[in-house]
């Protein structure tokens, strides 16, 4: 009776540990597969030279390029506005105002919109009403706004790690709301907007959906010379190569090139920031 | 100018910038019904969602029917689902309650990097590695069906729901478990009997988002799920998913045209899914926090 108790509890323990492991192992599955065949293409030529002949030969620059590009973009103008709206809603609104309810509701519910649809906005009203046409600059917006409520989520979650007493011994010596935000406030939640920061970054990077109609196009001879020019870019560079083109045979490898290259890329920022993360659990005075 | 005047100008620019979510919220609801409504001066609202063909290209008698659409998307998400659920909260459960904090402190980057894989790069590994090894494992014609695009779904959404349950079981107060010890349960009946009941609420909402999120995800089911738009019977047949069906037709549709519109529309049922959910989440949420024991 004790015996099948006790024998009952190890299952369940083993189970539970198998699962976190299945999950980590389909993780190193997967960049396992991306670094045998993608490390067969990936060489300095592979990163600054031109697709040439139809996409079957060449290297990624201008989709490396269009992806920089479009995530710049992207979080120039989303960092701004999730920053002053997540300190909106830590530091000046009531719970129950109207605005603040408003505001709240929006940043839940987008955060839960469908990236397609983002894509669908974008193109209605940036590539046609704005008039941008299919460019950097309607896609860059496109992908600020689905990036708004990751943003303004994280820089919250560090403006509400900063204590009370912070506030309140800046408002004792007689600073001003603004003050205490400018002066105490951001200063002390730096290192953790950065982290969301850097997200956002590797989370625009890797987006596919929103500018598809937004902002890309498979193949361009061209690099981007304004805002308003169409780009390559690297998400949808992988999904061009194994949908469009005549010859699936070179172009998998360069596929395989790209999807390293990419995953790389955000694996790297997310990295960063996870380590930025713990350093900062690490070392908090208060 | 005095520091309080100061301070109210910088207090009205502020509120002003945090309604740029508002205005984005809003401006994304008016742009789909503007651009999706037409699409109902064709079809009927009950035809569109019950009718049972796709033809929105054909020359003579297009139809409009996403009743396949709605069933790709629900099948594949539920597919993913039944997958995320058991190892998602396993995996949670056990880094909450099981794992030692050395053991955590690897476990939960590994999960979290795993999460910043684009969706793009998960299909393309459903396409190129496990399309053609379900086609062998089940003697299928194809290996681009509704199970693959779940099983690329399932992990990609993984970490998500992973995070939220692990949150949930967090929130569980240690004197609960404490309780449970005292009274001579092990870990097993502690984790089954005392703090699963009580995350319940925080862990349905985790599956819910997870859900969410999986029917809003496009380039998978794109790339794997096998675009076929019929009405799926099974797990191994191919699927066209609403999200993929937006995606791989805006492109060749006639700005303004009937085709354009019916996408919107499908556009408009998607953003009608993610309201539902929404409301889902915080009712579960009041509850909770109504009923809630300690």
């Amino acid at each position: 009776m004790v015996k099948a108790r006790a024998i009952k509890e190890i299952l369940l323990l083993n189970i539970l540990r198998l699962s976190a492991i299945a999950i980590m192992l389909s993780f190193f599955i997967i960049l396992y597969f991306l670094a045998v065949e993608g490390l067969k293409v990936l060489s300095i030529s592979f990163l600054i030279e031109r697709p040439r002949a139809g996409m079957t030969e060449g290297g990624i620059m201008p989709a490396l390029l269009g992806t920089f590009y479009l995530t710049l973009g992207a979080i120039i103008v989303a960092f701004p506005l999730a920053v002053f709206t997540a300190i909106y809603m830590t530091e000046y609104a009531y719970t129950q105002s109207k605005t603040m309810q408003a505001v709240r509701i929006a940043v839940n519910t987008l955060a839960g919109v469908p990236s397609v649809v983002y894509g669908l906005f974008g193109f209605a009203v940036f590539v046609k009403v704005f008039g941008f046409g299919v460019s950097i600059l309607a896609g860059s917006l496109t992908i600020a706004i689905l990036l708004l409520p990751i943003l303004i989520r994280a820089t919250q979650e560090a403006l509400f790690a900063v204590p009370n007493s912070f506030r309140e011994a800046s408002f004792a010596v007689g600073a001003t709301k603004w003050q205490t935000i400018r002066m105490v406030v951001l200063p002390a939640s730096a290192p953790g907007i950065l982290t969301g920061v850097i997200l956002s970054i590797s989370r625009a990077a890797g987006e596919t959906a929103p500018i598809m109609f937004t902002a890309v196009t498979f193949f361009t001879i061209a690099l981007p010379d304004s805002i308003f020019s169409e780009v390559m870019a690297l998400p949808y560079h992988i999904y061009g190569l194994m949908t469009e083109g005549a010859v699936p045979e070179k172009q998998v490898p360069i596929a395989y090139g790209t999807a390293l290259v990419l995953v790389l890329l955000v694996l790297s920022l997310s990295l960063t920031a996870i380590i930025i993360r713990i350093r900062l659990r690490k070392q908090k005075k208060w | 100018m005095t520091r309080a005047t100061k301070d109210k100008i910088i207090e009205w620019g502020i509120t002003l910038i945090a309604l740029t979510s508002v205005i984005s919220f809003l401006g994304i609801a008016v742009v789909l019904f503007a651009q999706g409504l037409p699409a109902f001066n064709f079809v009927g609202l009950w035809d569109f969602l019950t009718g049972r063909g796709w033809h929105p290209t054909h020359v003579y008698e297009p139809e409009f029917g996403i009743l396949p659409l709605i069933m790709g998307t629900l099948w594949v998400a539920a597919g993913a689902l039944i997958i995320t659920v058991p190892f998602g909260v396993g995996a949670a459960i056990y880094i909450s309650e099981v794992a030692r904090p050395a053991v955590k402190d690897v476990i939960k980057p590994i999960i979290e990097l795993l999460n910043s894989v684009p969706s793009v790069v998960m299909g393309f590994i459903g396409l190129l590695i496990l399309a053609p090894a379900v086609m062998n494992l089940f003697n299928l014609p194809v290996g681009l069906t509704i199970f693959t695009a779940s099983v690329m779904l399932a992990l990609l959404y993984m970490p998500y729901v992973v995070s939220i349950a692990e949150d949930a079981l967090n929130a569980i107060p240690m004197s609960l478990r404490e309780a449970s010890y005292a009274v001579g349960a092990n870990k097993m009946e502690t984790i089954t009997k005392v703090v699963l009941p009580a995350a319940f609420p925080g862990v349905s909402t985790a599956v819910i988002l997870g859900g969410g999120q999986m029917i809003g995800e496009t380039m998978i089911v794109l790339m794997v799920a096998g675009g076929a738009a019929m009405v799926p019977t099974s797990f191994f047949e191919p699927a066209r998913p609403m999200t993929a069906t937006i995606a791989a037709e805006m492109g060749e549709t006639v700005v303004g045209g009937d085709h354009y519109h019916a996408l919107f529309a499908i556009g408009i049922v998607l953003f009608v899914i993610t309201l539902i959910l929404f409301i889902l989440v915080n009712l579960i949420e009041k509850k909770f926090r109504r009923e809630k024991l300690w």
